[in-house]
C-alpha cells in the first residue's frame, strides 16, 4: 500500500498500472455480465416453461430435433422437463443469492473489520475471537442447522451464506486498518482536527476499497458453490423452482441412463465458480499483490 | 515479548473461548428448531405420554435451566442420550468417528502424495508443458464444488467404466472414490502453494551462491529449497486438513459413506440434538487441535512466529 506515499513523487505511477490488466479479466466480466443478462432475460431466453414438462417426453436425450423449432436442446429431466429451460431460470437463484449473500458478508464483516482494526482494544479481541469460532468448525453444519430451523427461503439462505463469508472481510480489513492506522497522514489528519468517522471514510476506506473488492469476488464464487452444496443437500430453494443444485440432486438417480440431467447444470456450475474465482484471482494481482497467499 | 510458554497459554485460551461459543450457537440454534418429541413417537400417541417423554430429556425445563444442564454436562464430556439411537450421543458420534478418519486419512495421504510432488516439479521446471497441464487442472480442480466432482467420479469411474462401487464402505475398491471427491480440493491447493513457496526459495540469494558455488541442481532442490519452502508448505497443509472436515459432510452424504459427517446431517433431520451437539463439537475440537499442534510446530520450526 504505498500508491499514496509514490503518488507525490510519480503523478503518472497509475498509468502503467492500468495497462497491465489481464486481457482474461474482459472476458471474465463478459461472462458474469451474460450471466446476469441470462438470469434477467429468462423468461424470454428459456424456449420451454421450466416447471411444466410433457411426461411423454420425459428422460430425452440433447437433441437438435423438434417439429415446431423448440428442442430440447440439452435434453429433458424425470418428469420431461426441458434442461436447458430449467438452467436458464436457476441463473436467477444462483446469482440472486450469490450477490446478495455477497452484500451481506461484505457489509458486516467490512465494518467488524473496520472497526475492529480501528478501534482494537476489547473490540477487536471480541471480534477475532468470534471469527476464530467461526472458523473452528464446518459452517457447513451450522448453515443446514439454520435452514432446517428457519425454513429454506430466499432470504434465509441469502443471511446464512451471507454470514458463511464475513470473516474473511473482517480478518483481512483488519489487518490492514491497524497498519494504516498507525501511519502518519492517519495521526495528522487526527491531530489536525479530523473526526474519527472522516478519517475512516475519506481516508481509510479508500486504501482498502482495492482489497475488499478482491475479497468480494473470490467471495462470489464460493457463495454460489455454498448455496448450490446447500440444494444439492436438499436445503436451498425448494422445488419446483429450479436451481443448479437441486437439478444435480435429481439427476442423481438417473445417471445412468440421463447423465444431462446433472452434468448441464453442473458444468455451467462449475464453469461459473471458475471463471469467478479466477476473475478474483487476477484482480488481485493487479490491484493488490500484497494479498497474495490470503486465502 | 512473551515466552513461548505465554504464547502457548494465550493460544489455549482462545481455543477454550472458540469451543464455549461454538457449543453455545449449536444449543441455541438446535433448541429453536422445534420439539423433537412428536418425531419419536407415533403420530396418535396420548399427550400424557409425549408430556412424559418430554420430561425425560429435560425439555420441560426453561431454556436458561436446560443451558446450564447442557454446559455442565458438556465440560464433562456428556452430551446426553441421544433420541433416535438410545445410547449415550458421545458414543454413537464416536462410533461413525472411524469411518471419517478412514476416508479422511486416505484422501489427506493421496492428496498430499499427488501433489507435493507435482508442485515441486512445476516450480523446477517452470512454464514447461507440465506445469501449464498441472496448473490448470489445479485450478479448476480449487474451484469445481466437492459434490459435483463426486457425481462426475461417480459417472465415468463407477458407471461408465464400472471400476468402483457408487457408494457404501467396504474394501479398499469403496474408498477411491470418495477419497478422490474428498480429497480433489486439498490435492490442488497443496499443489499450488508448493509451487509457489519453491519458486520463491529458487529465487532467493543463497541458492544462486549454491548454483554458484557448482552444487548440483538435485542437491540444490532437495537440500536448500525445500527444507526452505516447508514452512509455507506446512501451513496450508495443515489448514486443508481442518478443511477436509467440512468437506467430508457433503462428501458422506454423496457417497453414502457411514462417517461423522453424514450423521450429522441425519441427526440434524431426525431432531436428534444430542448427536448434532456432539458431531459438532468433535469436528470442533479436531479441527483447533489441528491448528493448535500447528501453531506449536510452526513456534518450534521458526522462531520468529513465537511473538
Amino acid at each position: 500500500m504505498s500508491s499514496d506515499a509514490l503518488a507525490v513523487a510519480l503523478p503518472a505511477a497509475s498509468a502503467p498500472r492500468r495497462a497491465r490488466v489481464p486481457w482474461p479479466l474482459y472476458g471474465a466480466g463478459m461472462f458474469v455480465a451474460l450471466l446476469a443478462l441470462v438470469a434477467l432475460a429468462a423468461p424470454l431466453l428459456a424456449p420451454h416453461n421450466p416447471e411444466r414438462g410433457s411426461l411423454r417426453a420425459r428422460l430425452k436425450g440433447p437433441t437438435l430435433e423438434a417439429s415446431d423449432g423448440k428442442a430440447y436442446l440439452l435434453g429433458t429431466d424425470q418428469l420431461g422437463r426441458d434442461v436447458l429451460s430449467r438452467m436458464v431460470f436457476g441463473t436467477r437463484v444462483s446469482l440472486t443469492i450469490g450477490f446478495a449473500a455477497v452484500a451481506v458478508g461484505g457489509v458486516v464483516g467490512g465494518l467488524l473489520g473496520l472497526v475492529a482494526g480501528f478501534r482494537g482494544g476489547w473490540v477487536d479481541e471480541i471480534v477475532m475471537t468470534v471469527a476464530d469460532a467461526q472458523l473452528a468448525f464446518p459452517f457447513i453444519l451450522l448453515a443446514i442447522g439454520i435452514i432446517a430451523v428457519l425454513g429454506p427461503s430466499f432470504p434465509n439462505l441469502i443471511i446464512v451464506v451471507g454470514l458463511s463469508g464475513w470473516v474473511t472481510y473482517a480478518r483481512v480489513l483488519r489487518s490492514q486498518v491497524l497498519s494504516l492506522r498507525q501511519r502518519d497522514f492517519v495521526s495528522a489528519i487526527l491531530a489536525l482536527g479530523g473526526s474519527v468517522p472522516r478519517v475512516l471514510v475519506r481516508h481509510i476506506l479508500p486504501n482498502v476499497a482495492s482489497t475488499f473488492m478482491v475479497i468480494a469476488t473470490l467471495e462470489l464464487a464460493r457463495a454460489i458453490v455454498l448455496e448450490a452444496t446447500l440444494s444439492f443437500l436438499g436445503l436451498g430453494i425448494q422445488p419446483p423452482t429450479p436451481s443448479w443444485g437441486g437439478m444435480i440432486q435429481e439427476g442423481r438417480e438417473y445417471l445412468d441412463s440421463a447423465w444431462w440431467i446433472s452434468v448441464c447444470p453442473g458444468a455451467v456450475l462449475m464453469l461459473t465458480s471458475f471463471v469467478v474465482s479466477r476473475t478474483g484471482d487476477w484482480l488481485r494481482d493487479v490491484l493488490d499483490p500484497t494479498l497474495r497467499g490470503e486465502s | 515479548m512473551r515466552g513461548f510458554g505465554g504464547f502457548l497459554a494465550y493460544r489455549l485460551f482462545r481455543t477454550l473461548v472458540a469451543l464455549w461459543l461454538v457449543s453455545t450457537v449449536v444449543f441455541v440454534v438446535m433448541r429453536l428448531s422445534g420439539d423433537p418429541v412428536p418425531l419419536l413417537l407415533p403420530p396418535d400417541a396420548p399427550i400424557a405420554e409425549m408430556e412424559r417423554v418430554r420430561r425425560d430429556l429435560g425439555l420441560d425445563r426453561s431454556l436458561p435451566v436446560q443451558y446450564g444442564v447442557f454446559l455442565a454436562n458438556v465440560v464433562r464430556g456428556d452430551f446426553g442420550r441421544s433420541i433416535h439411537f438410545r445410547q449415550p450421543a458421545m458414543e454413537v458420534a464416536r462410533s461413525y468417528l472411524r469411518a471419517t478418519f478412514e476416508l479422511g486419512l486416505v484422501a489427506f495421504a493421496v492428496a498430499l502424495i499427488v501433489a507435493f510432488p507435482i508442485g515441486v516439479l512445476s516450480a523446477v521446471r517452470r512454464n514447461s508443458l507440465l506445469d501449464h497441464a498441472t496448473m490448470a487442472v489445479a485450478l479448476v480442480g480449487q474451484s469445481a464444488p466437492t459434490f459435483f466432482i463426486g457425481i462426475l467420479l461417480i459417472l465415468i469411474l463407477a458407471l461408465r467404466f464400472d471400476l468402483f462401487p457408487t457408494s457404501g464402505r467396504g474394501d479398499w475398491r469403496h474408498l477411491v472414490l470418495p477419497a478422490l471427491t474428498l480429497g480433489a480440493f486439498t490435492m490442488a491447493s497443496i499443489a499450488r502453494i508448493t509451487r509457489s513457496a519453491v519458486l520463491e526459495v529458487l529465487r532467493a540469494d543463497f541458492v544462486r551462491t549454491a548454483r554458484a558455488k557448482g552444487v548440483s541442481e538435485l542437491w540444490v532442490v532437495t537440500k536448500h529449497t525445500l527444507r526452505n519452502a516447508a514452512l509455507p508448505i506446512l501451513t496450508i497443509t495443515g489448514l486443508q486438513f481442518g478443511t477436509l472436515l467440512g468437506g467430508a459432510v457433503v462428501t458422506e452424504t454423496v457417497f453414502a459413506w457411514p462417517g461423522i459427517g453424514r450423521l450429522a446431517i441425519q441427526s440434524i433431520y431426525n431432531r436428534d440434538y444430542p448427536v448434532v451437539q456432539s458431531t459438532v463439537f468433535i469436528a470442533a475440537v479436531l479441527f483447533i487441535a489441528t491448528n493448535l499442534l500447528l501453531d506449536v510446530l510452526y513456534g518450534i520450526l521458526d522462531p520468529r512466529a513465537r511473538a
